[in-house]
């Protein structure tokens, strides 16, 4: 129990800091092969402590209490997997995080964040899920349980088992790390388009839960992609690497 | 310390300029001077921007387009009018359609007096006011009127 709590309190604390070394290194790296010199590495850290420090503009309130659970419940997510929960849990509660998002999408009134965001976003959640149930189902009949702590201790690589949900996940993973051309529902690369998709009416603060929200679900889903290879963990952190380095080139 | 100085995210609108200005401002963001590497990025969202640049004198038809989203953009923010026609109108001041320059619809900060600025001083002028509030050691004041010149 007491290590179940140690590696939740460890994710919630780490997390976002990971997550933003990850970010800021891949904006690094685009610029170096751009021939450019780049942000630093913790750009991503300043622009979040910049947008809490901005004023608390927002179109209703109601944007930030839905905002505000996004965040939570993604947290709640990262936080259930790393203290070796049940998995089909997890990825409920990631669907209720990407519901509570949507939802403040909608909250703002706006076409830009209607079309452009949400229901975007709705068609894309509608996509990843299915192959998330099925990676659960999958891991269910590997190792004959769902809680990610008897998946994370099975003696063989689950890779083996199962190597085609594995080719599925990290498909899966460009739509949920929102890299091009999956990322329509917020526009993240092209920084320059009025239509910034779900965020178009997110200022400040809000926009900042937003981003935070988005590095614990970076780590979550490197998590997930290193629990099929947890009896080799270094196999499996050189296979979280290749596969995120695919997905953000 | 104020961590906005290290991520000025900017949104550039160009007004009734000859787009000399407007490209220049674009060559900033390419990667010969590589704006991102002070954190810089063009957003073209007002409620996500912190820096407005305006290029280009104000007439009728773009005087409301530039309140309003000056008006979007939460605070702090800094407006800086790059070119000669955003600082007073220019060569067009005494056009019947022109009004003058970017300060006779919203407060600007920061000048770039330049007919076609280089890359250069408008990219100093971007992150200038960023400078100052860090040496005034204090959160970001508007400074009205600060001229810079090449």
């Amino acid at each position: 129990m007491i290590t179940e709590i140690i590696f939740a309190v460890g994710f919630i604390i780490l997390a976002p800091f990971i997550g933003a070394l990850i970010g800021g290194i891949d904006r690094k790296v685009t610029a170096r092969m751009q021939g450019r010199v780049g942000p630093p590495v913790l750009q991503p850290l300043y622009d979040i402590f910049k947008l809490f420090e901005k004023e608390k503009a927002v179109v209703r309130n109601e944007v930030n209490f839905y905002i505000f659970s996004y965040l939570i419940f993604v947290v709640f997510t990262g936080a259930l997997f790393f203290s070796g929960s049940d998995i089909l849990l997890v990825i409920f509660a990631l669907t209720l995080a990407h519901a509570f998002l949507i939802l403040g999408a909608y909250a703002a009134v706006s076409p830009y964040s209607h079309i452009g965001g949400a229901e975007r976003e709705l068609l894309q959640l509608m996509a990843v899920e299915p192959m998330l149930i099925l990676t659960a189902a999958g891991f269910y009949m590997a190792t004959g349980s769902f809680s990610v702590k008897d998946i994370a201790f099975w003696p063989e690589p689950i890779f083996m088992t199962i190597p085609l949900l594995f080719v599925g996940i990290v498909y899966v993973l460009t739509i949920k790390l929102r890299k091009s051309p999956f990322d329509l529902a917020t526009s993240h690369h092209a920084h320059q388009e009025l239509v910034k998709g779900l965020t178009t009416e997110f200022a400040g603060p809000t926009l900042g839960m937003v981003e935070i929200a988005h590095l614990y679900e970076t780590v979550f889903f490197l998590g997930l992609v290193w629990l099929f290879f947890a009896s080799m963990p270094w196999l499996g952190l050189l296979v979280v690497i290749v596969s995120i380095s695919l997905r953000y080139s | 310390m104020s961590y906005i100085t290290k991520s000025p995210w900017i949104i550039h609108y160009d007004g009734s300029s000859c787009n000399g200005c407007d490209i220049e401002v674009l060559a900033c963001l390419t990667p010969l001077y590589d704006l991102e590497r002070f954190g810089i990025v063009n957003t073209g969202n007002p409620k996500h921007a912190d820096v407005f640049i305006i290029t280009g004198g104000i007439n009728e038809l773009n005087r409301p387009i530039v309140k309003n989203t000056y008006e979007q953009m939460p605070d702090p923010k800094v407006v800086v009018a790059v070119g000669i026609c955003a600082t007073s109108g220019g060569v067009f001041r005494d056009c019947y359609n022109i009004l003058g320059g970017v300060d006779k619809v919203i407060p600007v900060d920061v000048y770039v007096p330049d007919a076609r600025p280089d890359p250069s001083p408008s990219l100093t002028a971007s992150s200038r006011p960023w400078v100052f509030s860090k040496r005034n050691g204090q959160r970001w004041q508007r400074k009205g009127g600060e001229i810079i010149n090449d």
